[in-house]
């Protein structure tokens, strides 16, 4: 039996775990490593941890609270913050990731990707694009938090890191991130089927529903932000997720 | 003492994490000289087939290994690109592998009706179902789920050497067991209790 996997997104900002809105309004949630020992115990299926401030000041996510991650993690996780030379990917598996999350710098230089795809095999290298529309309700995909637009429509820059040879894409809806009204399952669906790579659907989730919806929308697994901090209307800060069981009701249509 | 062979490919410390959890007290090390004193090994890796058998190369492992393996008989734990090494050949890269066991590492073949089902790198949790008697699958409950990140697969040529099978899209080998030569294309250092379970089980061989 093969079950989707749920991905909790954690976001750090100065290393303190944050939550956004649209990619704005940033809420500090807590410490990231008592994060990783709940869902330690929640028995989460991996974990994606994203430095949003790194490509923007120039530097990559910190290695030793990479190794404090892997010291303590008891599932897959990947990460990602600025990451731009082969010996950042180095040092950061050798801390314990399994996998490597690029951004900004798959978009400025794309022959980046072939290059760690072919040191590191395809499936350690995980391109996340950001996705949302402009004024004029034309969408494309952006670097650096949302800031700068890539030239590329969503399609065709992942397209493109496929043939570089990436294993996984992310597709973030910045305009859905933190709204917790469900995916952007247009998006989501049009990417899935325009590359044979496995596709993570992010930015929307607020419910279990939502997740079974980015499965049918092709999405080969869902992660979710906020739906897993935040708990009640209120949006009390509680980590969250499915049991076994649930995960197993999600997906059983 | 159990050696984790370093070959510089990929994730030595969440294995050396996961027996350190369990109180076992493993080395990591590339040095012959320690693993020609291990009681058992572990082969882990990721990455791309050719580099891995490049790397033990280099490293110049090949025929310790080999003496320690198939002349000395110590268990020996493959895990991911680690087990697909001990194959006779790979696909990726069209390169020949150690041939400890009588299998080949092949490309996932996806039909195509089910590729937007069914995406490579698989990559995701799947149950194995045990098909014959084994130490490694000791207190395993069969609903147990594993962590798998391959994009290439398993294919016994000599049945007897499958130990388990996995489902996607369709059945592929996802354990082997020949004698004192045990592997798995999953990430038991990453499967949570039932990884743990399976190291557990290996220690006590």
């Amino acid at each position: 039996m093969f079950r989707p996997r749920v991905i909790p997104v954690l976001l750090l900002k100065n290393l303190g775990l944050v939550k956004s809105v649209k990619f704005k309004n940033y809420n500090y949630i807590g410490d990231p490593i008592n994060a990783v020992k709940l869902f330690n115990d929640l028995r989460a299926d991996e974990l994606v941890f994203l430095d949003i401030l790194a490509s923007k000041e120039q530097r990559t996510i910190q290695l030793s609270f990479v190794q404090k991650v892997g010291d303590e993690c008891n599932m897959p996780f990947s990460v990602g913050g600025g990451i731009k030379t082969i010996s950042d990917i180095k040092q950061i598996l050798n801390a314990g990731a399994e996998k490597v999350i690029i951004n900004s710098y798959a978009a400025e230089n794309p022959e980046f990707i072939k290059q760690a795809s072919m040191e590191f095999g395809s499936s350690t290298i995980v391109v996340s694009i950001d996705v949302k529309k402009n004024l004029f309700g034309k969408e494309g995909t952006y670097t650096l938090g949302g800031t700068k637009s890539t030239g590329y429509s969503a399609v065709d820059f992942a397209k493109l890191m496929e043939e570089k040879g990436a294993g996984e894409l992310i597709i973030n809806s910045i305009d859905r991130d933190g709204t917790m009204e469900g995916y952007d399952l247009n998006l989501t669906k049009k990417v899935s089927e325009a590359v044979s790579i496995p596709v993570i659907a992010c930015g929307g989730a607020g419910n279990y529903q939502h997740l079974a919806e980015g499965i049918n929308a092709y999405a080969s697994a869902v992660s979710a932000g906020s739906m897993f901090i935040y708990h009640g209307p209120r949006k009390a800060v509680l980590i969250n997720y499915p049991s076994k069981e649930d995960l197993q009701k999600i997906f059983s249509n | 003492m159990i050696v984790i062979v370093d070959y510089g490919v990929g994730n030595l410390r969440s294995v050396y994490n996961k027996l350190k959890r369990i109180g076992i007290a493993a080395e990591i090390s590339s040095d012959p000289s320690v693993i020609s004193k291990a009681d058992k090994i572990i082969l882990p890796g990721v990455g791309h087939f050719r580099n891995g058998m490049n790397k033990l190369k280099e490293y110049g492992l090949i025929d310790l290994l080999n003496r320690r393996v198939l002349t000395e008989k110590i268990p020996v734990f493959g895990i991911c690109l680690g087990v697909q090494l001990f194959t006779k050949h790979s696909e990726e890269g069209d390169c020949d592998g150690l041939g400890w066991i009588d299998a080949e590492t092949v490309k996932f073949i996806i039909p195509k009706e089910q590729q937007t089902k069914f995406k490579v790198p698989h990559i995701g949790w799947n149950s194995v179902s045990v098909i014959k008697n084994s130490l490694l699958f000791k207190n395993v409950d069969p609903s147990e789920l594993f962590y798998f990140v391959h994009s290439y697969h398993l294919k016994c040529n000599d049945k007897n050497v499958a130990l388990g099978n996995s489902n996607y899209a369709y059945d592929f080998v996802s354990c082997i067991e020949h004698g004192n030569i045990f592997g798995t294309q999953f990430h038991p250092e990453k499967s949570q209790d039932a990884g743990i379970q399976l190291f557990e089980n290996f220690v006590k061989l």
